[in-house]
């Protein structure tokens, strides 16, 4: 009821252009950090906090960088996964091949999936569109191949690496709790960084390039610097997300993982989610990741055990039929369904 | 009126030609710095062409671009164009629809920052104080255009008239020294074309922007320029005053046909 | 000598399927403008509907013709129920919608007739024959044979009959189509019901090559680079691209593989894809846009 903009005057620039220009949603953002900092791993048990927590923020992680890239910049990838398949590798080598600590590690994974992301986005120098989209898919089987045929990536057990223990200053990262804590800290400082970046004059430039590509460089937006530079966040983002999900949930870095539907997923994720939003990659991530416990739940009722079958058939119905959903009714997906109900409560009761 | 000054820009015997239709056949115009230079002509005359290859976007086949006395390079790109101080509108309008008309207006100022990624990343220091900088700036330049109330419409909700006026407030949010308008009147109604044309006087009488427009409304055109080219058929007609292109018997002809002349 | 002149003619075989699938992608890009990434699942619903058509003692081509049913119902109902309020937005917007709709492809044709991989046999055998001192598969050569045929049934019903000529009206211009009478929509459903009969012919011959399973979606994937290198208004370039492809990608594959370890077949295709787009944007025969202000 209070959720209002009415009566909560500027006085500068600097309040005007905050994350959350309203208070309520300065106090929702605050209890949203104590939920994930406190409540969530006090309460949640650990197969909650390492199977579904844990994953959702490493997709919600990679999401973000797609949507920087497909939502923000209009360079629509469909070989992402691969990208994260690069940091995993990258940062398992780093770490477990050279004893380089692993926060580090993990930032250097992201550095290097950053880089061959970059060597990736060069066509979209020349081509756009479709043709990109292509080009992507590329990098995906590429990649793959690379990591799979060459030995020095893989450690020559077909594309397979397990991770050492993991420590930090001589602490041993080895329960849920302290993995997820780890996955969070990430998460939380790279999707304010991106925040950030989105609406500030790169993020604003990069919707230039995906609205009127033409318009924005006679406006003088240097398409060829702020395209790269949109995949090198990307595939940075990807990189560290690939990174966690290896580390801190599947446990061993496995090409499987990475796998061309991966990519297609994280599409999919952010189509729900709402292309162009932050936020929406988090709900999108959110959704693919409880998707199969909401149906395994529902179908618990009927039945004992739900055979793997079903669920994944199931699965793969709604979550298509949604992404078709979402374009037709709602192409800013569900982040902007989260808005509409936000306008309509900020002019509440007063409608017009 | 500026004859002893120095041209600003300088486009010298322009000839290109799209797979074998000449557009534009040896034309040359000069812009003096401080005027409302005027180009009209029939349709397909070449006027957009013409733009398109001040700011940078078409390369001419043959001819010269000088700009503020220096020639400018055969491939250089748009954006290094706009940096150096070309800002323009379109003619079918090429608004970002995906983001608010302040969001449009502060893109329009984007060559004029510098903040690299890290800082605007986190958005500390540096980066929040050129961005509020920034702000104040495209602020002035929404009072000056009076569209206050629409900062934050989605560019794609607004109205054909306000489109076009954000337009133009992107384009001088660049802060260019030559600000090339390619119809801005066009499909407006009365009222809304006395508005734009008053807009477009302050900004060269108060702001001192120099600008080059292209209008087929004869009377706005004739009331607001400076100076006037004529185009047709690719090539230049006339030159001079309104008075003078009034009474040039080419342009009758041109506007008219065979059969007026 | 003859060995390279075996893999040579092997490649080709593989080409022209190639050629076929993304002949079936060339289609629905130029009526509807846009890749549809479901063509692997059509290939793989048809491969799947055929098998379970044929495991309830159909004849083949009663089994056939039910199949060719199900595509076009599947064609009408994608047209009308996920493309029609699409028409208007932007391209990446039909897009993105085919991936939803290889979800929901993939997941409907599993949930019918399972999971599990299956044989598909249509009685070819699988012998090797000599021809000309050449040692080839009859499978290739089958398979290479129908799929030149449906190549050249779909060229002349494109340039020589009148509905043919009419969806490449609607490709050609969408508006001038309309303005003489031809409804979008219905050439739209045409086009994807002949997409999805191309599609029944490579589910089948990929299924007997390799059982209908899950991975006959992953064709597609190496048809779409194919299609790229070609140019996407040209269906001769598609041909061509194809025979270029498989026989590119079979060679490099024998005589390069062995130094780097193999399988360099799965991303073969995209490494030429890539150096075409890098230096011909369009495609080897793809005609060039100019953009306008």
């Amino acid at each position: 009821m209070f959720y209002r903009e009415c009566g909560n005057y500027k006085d500068s620039y600097a309040s005007d252009m905050a994350i959350f220009p309203i208070p309520l949603d300065q106090y929702g953002f605050i209890i949203m950090m104590i939920f994930a900092f406190l409540v969530i791993p006090l309460t949640a048990s650990d197969y909650w906090l390492s199977n579904i927590m844990i994953p959702f923020y490493c997709f919600g992680l990679s999401a973000i960088g797609l949507n920087i890239l497909a939502g923000y910049a209009g360079q629509i990838s469909i070989g992402h996964a691969a990208f994260m398949a690069v940091g995993a590798y990258a940062s398992l080598i780093l770490y477990g091949r050279y004893g380089i600590p692993l926060i580090p590690s993990i930032l250097g994974g992201g550095l290097i999936s950053s880089a061959v992301g970059t060597i990736f986005g060069l066509p979209s120098l020349r081509i756009k569109g479709f043709y990109l989209a292509i080009a992507t898919l590329a990098s995906q089987f590429i990649i793959q191949w690379i990591i799979v045929h060459w030995q020095w990536v893989s450690g020559g057990v077909f594309g397979t690496v397990e991770t050492p223990d993991m420590q930090i200053f001589g602490l041993l990262i080895n329960t849920p709790v302290k993995k997820y804590f780890l996955t969070l800290g990430w998460v939380v400082v790279l999707a304010i960084v991106a925040k950030n970046l989105v609406r500030g004059q790169l993020g604003r430039n990069w919707q230039a390039i995906r609205d009127v590509d033409y318009a924005a460089e006679i406006i003088g937006v240097n398409l060829y610097k702020d395209k790269l530079i949109a995949f090198a966040v990307s595939t940075f983002y990807a990189g560290i997300s690939g990174s966690l999900i290896t580390f801190c949930y599947y446990g061993a870095a496995n090409i499987e993982e990475f796998h061309v539907m991966v990519s297609f997923a994280l599409l999919g994720m952010i189509i729900i989610g709402g292309l162009g939003t932050i936020l929406g990659s988090f709900f999108g991530a959110g959704f693919f990741v409880l998707l199969p416990i909401g149906i395994n739940q529902v179908l618990g009722n009927f039945m004992a055990v739900v055979p793997s079958e079903i669920l994944s058939n199931l699965e793969a119905i709604i979550f298509g039929g949604l992404i078709v959903l979402f374009l037709i009714v709602e192409p800013y997906g569900m982040a902007r369904l989260w808005h509409t109900i936000k306008d309509k409560m900020r002019l509440w009761p007063f409608p017009y | 009126m500026n004859e002893k000054k120095e041209p600003i820009l300088r486009a010298e015997n322009i000839t290109i030609s799209f797979g074998g239709l000449q557009a534009l056949d040896g034309v040359s115009l000069v812009i003096y710095p401080g005027e409302i230079l005027g180009i009209i002509g029939p349709n397909g005359a070449g006027k957009t062409t013409m733009l398109n290859i001040i700011n940078g976007f078409y390369k001419p086949d043959k001819g010269r671009i000088i700009f503020e006395g220096r020639e400018r390079p055969k491939k250089m790109k748009p954006d290094l164009i706009a940096a150096q101080g070309i800002a323009r509108t379109f003619q079918n309008l090429a608004l970002f629809s995906g983001m608010s008309a302040l969001g449009n207006i502060m893109v329009g100022r984007t060559m004029l920052m510098h903040s690299n990624i890290f800082s605007q990343g986190l958005y500390w220091g540096f980066s929040q104080k050129e961005e509020i900088e920034h702000r104040r700036a495209a602020e002035r330049i929404i009072d000056f255009l009076q569209i206050e109330n629409i900062r934050r419409t989605p560019a794609s909700m607004l109205p054909y008239g306000l489109r076009k006026r954000v337009e133009l407030a992107r384009a001088l949010a660049a802060e260019p020294k030559l600000l090339l308008l390619d119809e801005p009147m066009a499909g407006m109604n009365l009222e809304e074309k006395e508005d734009i044309a008053r807009f477009i006087l302050d900004a060269n009488e108060e702001l001192g922007y120099t600008i080059a427009l292209i209008e087929h409304d004869m009377g706005v055109v004739m009331d607001i320029c400076d100076r006037i080219v004529v185009l047709d058929f690719g090539k230049k007609i006339a030159e001079g005053t309104a008075d003078e292109i009034k009474a040039d018997p080419k342009v009758i002809k041109a506007y008219l046909g065979e059969a007026g002349g | 000598m003859a060995f390279f002149f075996e893999v040579l003619v092997t490649g080709l075989m593989v080409g022209i399927m190639y050629s076929l699938v993304a002949l079936g992608f060339a289609l629905i890009f130029k009526a509807s403008d846009v890749f549809n990434m479901a063509q692997g699942d059509m290939s793989l619903l048809a491969g799947l509907a055929l098998v379970g058509f044929l495991e309830l003692n159909f004849p083949l081509w009663l089994a056939l013709l039910c199949t060719i049913a199900i595509m076009t119902v599947l064609a009408y109902g994608t047209v009308f129920i996920v493309l029609k309020p699409l028409v208007a937005r932007p391209p990446i917007m039909l897009f993105m919608a085919t991936f939803g709709l290889a979800y929901m492809i993939q997941g409907i044709g599993q949930s019918i007739w399972g999971t599990q991989a299956k044989g598909l046999n249509l009685g070819i055998p699988d012998i090797p024959v000599t021809i000309g001192g050449l040692f080839l598969s009859t499978f290739d050569l089958t398979f290479g044979a129908v799929a030149g045929i449906l190549v050249v049934i779909l060229v002349w019903f494109f340039h020589k009959t009148r509905t043919g000529r009419a969806l490449r009206a609607v490709s050609d211009d969408h508006e001038a189509a309309l303005s003489v009478g031809i409804p979008l929509l219905k050439a739209w459903a045409v086009t994807w019901m002949i997409a999805g009969i191309v599609a029944v012919v490579a589910g089948i011959a990929w299924g007997t090559r390799m059982g209908v399973q899950f991975s006959i979606s992953y064709i597609a994937y190496k048809a779409l680079p194919v299609l790229i290198i070609g140019g996407l208004d040209s269906i001769m370039g598609v041909i061509i691209a194809g025979l270029v492809v498989g026989a590119g990608e079979n060679l490099s594959e024998v005589f390069i593989g062995p130094y780097v370890g193999g399988g360099i077949q799965t991303f073969f295709p995209y490494l030429i894809a890539l150096l075409v787009l890098y230096f011909k944007p369009y495609g080897l025969f793809g005609k060039e846009i100019i953009e306008r202000v």
